[in-house]
Order: structure tokens, then sequence, then C-alpha cells
């Protein structure tokens, strides 16, 4: 296994901040159009993290004109510009996948202390 | 052309300019030794054999260990003839190293695939079985159905495909792209999966 983390080692970002399932963060994706780049940013609840090195991805989801939005990055992506922490959370599972079942005050009350 | 000796380490993935994460094999390759010369004149064909895989003297008989003193080379587990090596100027006991690859050739691999063991039709042959699970059927979901007739043919033709032993067996996936070559840790990745299990031997051709 040693050789294939020193493939990964290369790639793995240390730049990332952490943060949590619960947390709301926003991510800042770098947007590909022709031949510009420019910045997008999403905002919204992690529900969840999975897997470890350079495999490992998170989720955020947000609801956006009434519609559940949610997206899926690798952690050690280089389309990732950067991602803010806007608020912690405070939550007792790893995996939230119940809020897609709530209402947008309910998720707040779900999220924080 | 050249061809080169590793093993299996196993899948990862790496993100590409585009940071679009790539799925690959990593693969320990070399370094590999030359053992032997294959001469139109002596041998009646061109080919070099290439050995891999050191291992301890005391595994190694008599006529083997006189092969490898002629080539000026260590004890290695795998030896293996590549012909059409090309305009590679190789010499007896020569090391032949990963960096024979660059970015971007499509090599070829071949390797043993992992044994299955016993296995019916429908995972060996891909048959979709016979009969429904009710109306009185027992036992037809994973059968292969009729192979012979009653009237015609009334025999069983040959290469019938039927159950029997599925997989060890040589395999080579063709035009993979190779994604990155470390020189100093002798690893090659290719995009893609490759035959076999973690360990295994595996023949990179160019």
């Amino acid at each position: 296994m040693d050789m294939i983390q020193l493939v990964e080692a290369a790639q793995l970002r240390s730049d990332i901040p952490d943060f949590k399932a619960g947390d709301t963060i926003i991510v800042h994706v770098r947007v590909v159009e022709g031949d510009k780049e420019r910045i997008q940013q999403f905002q919204g609840v992690v529900i969840g993290k999975r897997g470890s090195g350079i495999g490992a991805t998170f989720r955020v989801r947000k609801v956006s004109d009434g519609v559940g939005v949610e997206r899926i990055f690798p952690i050690h992506s280089p389309r990732i510009a950067k991602i803010e922490k806007v608020r912690a959370g405070n939550v007792r599972r790893s995996k939230l996948y119940y809020l897609r079942d709530l209402g947008a005050k309910q998720i707040r009350q779900k999220t924080s202390g | 052309m050249s061809g080169l000796l590793g093993k299996k380490i196993g899948m990862t993935s790496v993100f590409d300019e585009n940071g679009i994460a790539v799925p690959c094999t990593v693969i320990e390759a070399g370094p590999c030794y030359v053992t032997q010369i294959r001469t139109k004149a002596k041998d009646g064909y061109e080919a070099v054999q290439l050995g891999y895989d050191e291992k301890p003297e005391r595994l190694v008989n008599k006529p083997l260990a006189g092969h490898f003193v002629k080539a000026g080379v260590k004890a290695l587990r795998l030896l293996r003839e590549f012909q059409n090596i090309g305009n590679l100027d190789l010499k007896l006991g020569a090391e032949v190293k990963v960096d024979v690859f660059s970015k971007g050739d499509l090599v070829d691999v071949s390797a043993k695939s992992k044994g299955r063991g016993f296995q019916g039709v429908v995972k060996r042959h891909h048959f979709a079985g016979v009969g429904l699970a009710t109306h009185g059927q027992s036992d037809r979901q994973r059968h292969p159905g009729s192979i012979g007739g009653s009237s015609y043919p009334s025999r069983v033709f040959k290469g019938m495909r039927m159950a029997g032993r599925m997989g060890f067996e040589n395999i080579t996936v063709r035009n993979l792209q190779v994604i990155q070559v470390i020189p100093e840790s002798n690893l090659i990745l290719v995009k893609g999966s490759i035959p076999g299990a973690k360990n295994t031997y595996v023949t990179i051709t160019k």
C-alpha cells in the first residue's frame, strides 16, 4: 500500500481547511468555459464525507429556489480553489441524509448547537 | 518497441491537467536485467531475455545459477523473452528501467487474471440462464439450456461453451495510456485496469 500512498502523496492538498458534516461552507469551484476560467461559489451544508486518500469526497447540499441541490466534490480536486467555513455545525451523525426531508428552519436547528 | 517486467501494485486515481480524476493502475516495473540475447545466427530469431525480481541465491538451481553468472546478474525470479525489442542496443547484463516508457505512450499490459475456480455458464460465458423462478420450474435459472438438440444436430458441437475452470489465464489489455512514470521508485501508472491480483507479474510492451 505504501507505494500507492507515494503516488497519491504528490497530489494531496494540505491547504483545505478541516470541516465536518453539519458545517456550512462555501466551495469556490474553478469553472472552465471555453478558454476562460472563472470561480463559482457553492454554499451549503456538508451532509457527509467519505473515502480516504486521493479518492476522498464530500457532499454539499443547498436549497436553490426551492429545489434541493447536492454536489459531490473530491476533497483533493485541483478544481476547488478555496473552501470557506461559514458556520460550524453541531450534529450527532456523520451522514446527514435526513436533512433532505426537512425544511430550511429545521435544518438550521438540527445543525446548530 | 520496448518491453519491461513488473508487478501490479494496485489502483488509485490521479487528477489530470483539467482537474478530472483519472482511474489508473500502479505498476512497479523493473529494474530488469538482460539475461540472454537471442540472435538470428545462433537461435534462428532475434529476441532479448529480460529478468526481474531478485531472489536469494539459495533458491537457484545450478543450471539457472550458471545462466545468471553468464549474464553477470543476481538471481532473478522471472525470465521473459521479448521479440522486436527494436533499436535498443542492449548488452548482456544491461539494466532496463522504467524510463523506457514516457507519459502519453500507449502500452499493452499482459498478466495472469484472477482464478475464479469452477464456474457455471452464467458467470463464465455471460449466458442468460433458462427459466423462471416460478411456475413449477426448479433449478433452471442459471442453466445453459440445450447443448445439442435431439433430432438436429443430435450431438454436441466441438467448442460448446460450458461450465468449467475460469480465470487464471494470460490476458492482454491493449493501448493503455501511460499517465505517469516515476523513475526514482520504478513506478509506472497506466490508465484503467489491468488483469490479475495485487503482486501479479505483468509484462508491459510498447
